[in-house]
């Protein structure tokens, strides 16, 4: 059995994103940048049935600029067998949308023969959370979105459990399928300084859009990008009656 | 204990009282070169190349180890990328998994942290990677144990007499056999090692070690008998490399003598165990013991390098391992100034925030040129050994000094600044201050380390000065006889200028003319030392000191002057920053060699410091009459 995994190379999770000047989007110059933490778990999850024997090789892919095979040498270092680098630079990458990298991860899971499909549930620098919805349905694959738990049963099929409002939805999808990782599945160990040595060696294939064949045009357009309005300052009241007079006169509650 | 070691030192420099001259075989225990310090093999030891420090002692700027800036170049891209990806597991693992201070409450590593190390493959740093290790470079060794330092000193220093003294010797000087042999091991942390050389007897003054190895009858083993103390992982490590005195046959005379002999030692060999371990002031969680040797069999086959050789090893081994320190320290120094800014920056006192107060910020200025100087040296130094250096032991001295007592100002300012706040435990600044206190007195202490550098560089300088001296008797005919380094220095003798920095932004001109008068001063003054005092300058405690120091601030000028210089070049970032930081730095340098070069010569008290010490030496306590009179 192979899993693809998609792992996104996103501006660090503890970076304020600054948005620039032209408004077209946040600044990515300079930045850290690393993996984006979803697709981190979906990884380690990936890498966890290779581990159990479920699984036989677990490939990486990554979408965009030279970069992003720091990303993968990341996920290599943490036990991904091989990364496939789709290079997607410059204006191209900024209207990089979720459709073309379903079309690509389609391409790819056809071409490397794969029987499961993983995503983190989102990225958090667009939070999009369209790409494994559309990858499923592309491929006309089942889809686990939101996956809390996900095992092999047999070799044909895999359990997912979702969490849910109320309670937790437990669904079994025939393989090949296309599962989400949600923050529970797995939490992502740290590569060792020595497997990220060896990661040097593991191999790290280059796969154009055009030798994919897919069309990567956008198809919506970013008209632009705002900070999120400033929160003003409150005021302090005096007294319940000062609070009072502010609610009933500024807040307009009447009681 | 320092008094015990400066008294051995000066025996040791007594007994090779020729340092002055060209004789290449003057040593200082515990800090002496190993014998490459006049070498000069690699390509950036060349006649204009070579050791910075050292052409500081003749008056001379020697650009090619510090100019364009080293450590922006060794690294290729690749590298970068890979070391940058070390970096972040490496911080992580010290943020999440290792507790500082609970390591210090327990004086030990936590089980989980030390398996969480050996994961992480931090027990191999610089072992080729065909034997189990990462096979860093000496920066990417520096820039992970910078991480180390900012986080842990205790663990630094168990993993630091691990690889960085324990089996350094092994990859140094060991031989195919014996690197296949204990590398892979040692690398993965599943055997530790220590380096065994301190005895009771022997501190600074290493070749005077008592610990024996004989011998067997049938030649096939050594017998060594003795004991070590203080030894870091004395109590764990299952690899020794040890040094032992052995009879060795005089070349010449065949005469038997004793001379120094290192070995690699199993546990397992029998006959070697250990005592309890020590209570430290600090770096607590590292294991420091005794370890005893009783008939413990060596197989011949374990010698380290050659027998009779192994002061040398040691010294190497040392030398070698000092670059790290550097690099550890500016990690805790600026872990103590982010703690303390973010006081700075919230505590409101009288009305403003104490960063608004005069007082306050010179002490953050302070801690970062401190810094900055430290960083600058440390990774220039490790550059410089990766590029193929072997003259580094003066730059390798100065760093280590400059740095521990960076760190022991930067944590004491650091927590000054906290108020009672840091004098409290759980604000984590008393620890780093009990843990940072050993780093000025072992891996040679700052005292002989001072005198190594001035010696060092003044032996060299008075080779130079011979020719010179025996040149100006009849100028003319021996003029095209002389050494371009001798012929440069009757120019400046006479005052034809002085050598400049050629490599320096023009926006550093004005710091960097500072440090080229003090240079062609600084080399004067060495020349006036040695025509006033010859041989004996050894002697000059306190004006070697004053020499030292002057190197020291001499070479920290150069070598930020250097990095700034880069920063600008490179468009960086922070570059304005540095430019302040760089002269800011050369000028309070400037004014400290100033100083201490005049008063070489000029009036010093140092002759009443002499007589004070002495008479409380005669009575062995202050014995002085009390201000009520009893």
């Amino acid at each position: 059995m192979r899993v693809i995994v998609g792992v996104k190379r996103v501006v660090d999770f503890a970076i304020k994103a600054r948005v620039k000047a032209d408004k077209t989007g946040v600044v990515t110059e300079g930045v850290k940048h690393s993996m984006n933490p979803f697709d981190e778990i979906a990884l380690e999850q990936g890498i966890r049935l290779k581990e159990s024997g479920a699984v036989k090789e677990v490939i990486a892919v990554s979408c965009g600029p030279t970069a992003c095979q720091e990303t993968l040498r990341t996920a290599l270092a943490m036990g991904a067998d091989r990364a496939i680098h789709v290079p997607v630079e410059g204006a191209a990458y900024e209207t990089l949308q979720p459709l073309a990298v379903a079309k690509i991860f389609k391409k790819l899971a056809e071409d490397n023969q794969a029987n499961l499909v993983l995503f983190g549930k989102q990225a958090i620098d667009d939070d999009a959370n369209q790409t494994a919805q559309l990858t499923s349905a592309l491929l006309n694959w089942p889809q686990g979105a939101f996956a809390a738990k996900l095992s092999v049963e047999g070799g044909s099929k895999v359990k997912v459990v979702r969490e849910i409002d109320g309670g937790l939805e437990t669904i079994e999808l025939n393989l090949p399928a296309v599962v989400s990782a949600d923050l529970r599945l797995a939490e992502p160990r740290y590569a060792s300084l020595a497997n990220i040595m060896k990661a040097k060696k593991k191999p790290l294939d280059k796969k154009t859009p055009e030798e994919l064949g897919v069309d990567i045009k956008p198809r919506i357009k970013t008209l632009s990008v705002e900070e999120p309005p400033v929160r003003k300052a409150g005021i302090k009241v005096e007294n319940v009656d000062g609070l009072l007079q502010k609610l009933r006169t500024e807040a307009g509650v009447t009681f | 204990m320092l008094r015990a070691a400066m008294t051995g030192a000066a025996r040791s420099l007594a007994r090779n009282a020729a340092s002055v001259q060209p004789a290449r075989t003057f040593t200082i225990a515990a800090v002496a070169s190993a014998g490459s310090s006049s070498s000069a093999a690699a390509a950036h030891d060349d006649e204009e190349g070579g050791s910075f420090a050292r052409g500081l002692f003749s008056g001379r700027i020697r650009e090619s180890q510090v100019f364009p800036f080293p450590a922006a170049t060794i690294l290729n891209e690749e590298a970068k990328s890979t070391l940058q990806m070390l970096v972040d597991p490496c911080a992580k693992f010290f943020e999440t998994v290792n507790d500082p201070a609970k390591n210090d409450e327990t004086a030990s590593i936590s089980k989980e942290a030390w398996d969480g190390l050996k994961e992480m493959g931090a027990f191999g740093l610089q072992v080729p990677e065909e034997l189990g290790g990462l096979g860093l470079t000496n920066t990417g060794y520096a820039r992970l144990v910078e991480i180390v330092g900012m986080h842990d000193l205790g663990v630094g220093i168990a993993l630091g007499a691990h690889q960085s003294i324990g089996f350094k010797g092994i990859t140094l000087f060991g031989t195919k056999e014996q690197k296949a042999k204990y590398l892979p091991k040692l690398a993965a942390g599943e055997n530790i090692a220590a380096f065994a050389l301190t005895e009771p007897s022997s501190g600074s003054d290493a070749n005077s070690i008592r610990s024996r190895a004989k011998l067997s009858a049938d030649g096939k083993h050594w017998v060594l008998n003795g004991s070590k103390i203080w030894i870091s992982n004395g109590g764990i490590a299952e690899i020794f490399t040890v040094f032992a005195q052995t009879q060795v046959p005089d070349r010449k005379t065949g005469e038997l003598k004793d001379k120094v002999t290192a070995f690699i030692v199993e546990r397992s060999f029998g006959g070697l165990t250990n005592g309890k371990p020590e209570n430290k002031m600090g770096i607590k969680c590292s294991n420091t013991a005794e370890v005893y040797f009783d008939d413990v069999k060596i197989p011949v086959e374990n010698v380290l390098g050659q027998v009779g050789e192994g002061f040398k090893v040691a010294m190497a081994i040392l030398n070698n391992g000092r670059f790290g320190m550097g690099a550890a320290l500016s990690g805790t120094m600026k872990a103590m100034l982010a703690k303390s800014a973010e006081h700075a920056i919230n505590r409101t006192q009288f009305g403003s925030k104490i960063k608004e107060f005069g007082m306050i910020k010179e002490k953050f200025a302070q801690m970062a040129l401190k810094i900055y100087a430290t960083e600058s040296m440390a990774y220039t130094l490790a550059a410089n050994m990766d590029r193929g250096s072997n003259d580094y032991q003066i730059e390798a001295a100065i760093s280590k000094v400059f740095a521990s007592e960076a760190a022991w100002s930067v944590a004491d300012e650091a927590l000054q600044v906290m108020g009672g706040i840091g004098f409290m435990k759980a604000a984590g600044f008393e620890r780093v201050v009990r843990d940072l206190r050993i780093f000025r007195i072992f891996e040679g202490a700052n005292e002989i380390l001072r005198m190594f550098i001035a010696l060092t560089g003044i032996q060299d300088a008075g080779k130079d000065l011979k020719e010179v001296q025996a040149a100006l008797k009849s100028p003319i005919s021996n003029f095209g006889v002389l050494s371009q380094e001798a012929t440069k220095r009757i120019k400046r003798i006479v005052g034809v200028g002085h050598d400049t920095i050629k490599g320096v932004h023009p926006l550093l001109r004005g710091p960097a003319g500072l440090v080229e008068s003090q240079a062609t001063a600084f080399g004067a003054a060495v020349d006036s030392l040695l025509i006033t005092h010859g041989r004996k300058i050894i002697d000059q405690q306190l004006k070697l000191k004053r020499v030292a120091d002057a190197a020291i601030d001499l070479y920290a000028s150069v070598a930020v002057l250097s990095r700034a210089t880069h920063a600008l070049n490179s468009g960086a970032a922070t570059a304005d920053q540095e430019v302040l930081l760089a002269t800011t730095f050369c000028e309070d340098a400037h004014r400290r060699i100033r100083r201490n070069i005049a008063s070489l010569n000029g009036k010093t008290t140092d002759g009443s410091y002499a007589r004070i010490a002495d008479s409380i030496f005669e009575k062995g306590s202050y014995d002085i009459s009390h201000p009520i009179g009893f």
